[in-house]
């Protein structure tokens, strides 16, 4: 490509990262903010094509393509409006966060138009993946044993991480309050008692204080 | 198509990504924010590698740990999630402030 399509797909690349990823956060379906991200991923790594680090882009295709499905499966299976169909608005802070983002924008934004950058040339421009597959391979090879170690780790700490059983027995035992009645689980603080709609109110509905405990019935 | 073009877009990337880490409660949006955040320092890395090192590869190894950090703080995040909502039975940063009580 010439110098002036390569500057029309950039500027379309680039718009489009930038506004799928400001649509991650304003739509009210969670599964359609997964995809805007995943588009916005897909864009900056068309740009990395552009860029000539043909690998790193299409990587990025590839790990972003499995990564955001992963992440909308996750969001069906366990994030509340998941398709959207109720109008939606789960923020904190909102003005401080706007604030903090359009700062980092700015800030950034000078450093990059302050920086005096000289431009250049890369001397192979045909050759960066084959010097990218060497340098991996050859003289970076700690690097990449370094990113294979951590990648096992992470494997490792996700599972353990995630597991419902521990090696012990259950793993959430210890982290979760004790039931104000041993061995009734349903009066543990913090349990939904499903079916009941009342949330938090455990007294509801297991049997006028037969547990012994004050069931509001007194009166 | 210019380094400081690149970097504009990168800083924007970031600045969207700051914006939700900082204002969304749910966890998994949180996850996304950073995710955004990470996406603008690769484009910018990349940018520095394509404009000012002469195509040098080591350039792109930095971009390379980058997805790595990416990867990384997905599985964690993702297992951490899973292990408060079963232990918390909560999705969003207001439901695990017990110790602010």
């Amino acid at each position: 490509m010439t110098g002036t399509w390569v500057d029309i797909a950039f500027g379309v690349f680039a718009v489009a990262a930038a506004w799928f990823g400001w649509r991650v956060f304003v739509t009210d379906s969670m599964v359609r903010a997964t995809f805007s991200l995943l588009a916005s991923f897909l864009n900056v790594g068309a740009i990395l094509v552009l860029l000539l680090a043909e690998y790193l882009g299409v990587a990025m295709f590839f790990m972003m393509g499995v990564e955001m499905t992963v992440m909308a499966i996750y969001m069906v299976a366990f994030m509340m409006n998941p398709a959207g169909l109720n109008p939606m608005q789960m923020v904190h802070q909102p003005r401080v966060a706007v604030v903090v983002g359009v700062l980092s924008t700015a800030g950034f934004g000078a450093v990059a138009l302050a920086a005096d950058l000289d431009t250049v040339a890369i001397v192979d421009p045909d050759g960066t993946i084959r010097a990218l597959g060497h340098e991996l391979m050859g003289s970076s090879m700690l690097v990449m044993q370094v990113v294979g170690v951590t990648l096992v780790a992470t494997m490792v700490g996700a599972v353990v991480l995630s597991a419902a059983s521990g090696r012990f027995g259950p793993a959430d035992v210890g982290s979760v309050p004790p039931a104000i009645v041993p061995g009734d689980d349903t009066t543990r603080p913090g349990v939904d008692v499903g079916g009941d709609g009342g949330g938090h109110d455990h007294d509801h509905g297991h049997g006028g204080g037969a547990h012994g405990h004050d069931d509001g019935g007194d009166a | 198509m210019t380094v400081v073009t690149v970097l504009l877009v990168a800083a924007v990337l970031l600045g969207i990504g700051t914006w939700g880490v900082l204002s969304q409660q749910s966890f998994v949006m949180i996850m996304m924010g950073f995710e955004l955040a990470i996406n603008g320092v690769m484009l910018a890395a990349g940018a520095l590698w394509r404009f000012t090192s002469g195509g040098e590869p080591r350039g792109q190894v930095l971009v390379v740990v980058a997805m790595l950090v990416m990867a990384v703080e997905a599985a964690i995040g993702f297992a951490l999630v899973v292990a408060v909502s079963r232990a918390r039975r909560a999705d969003t940063t207001e439901g695990i402030a017990e110790l602010r009580r």
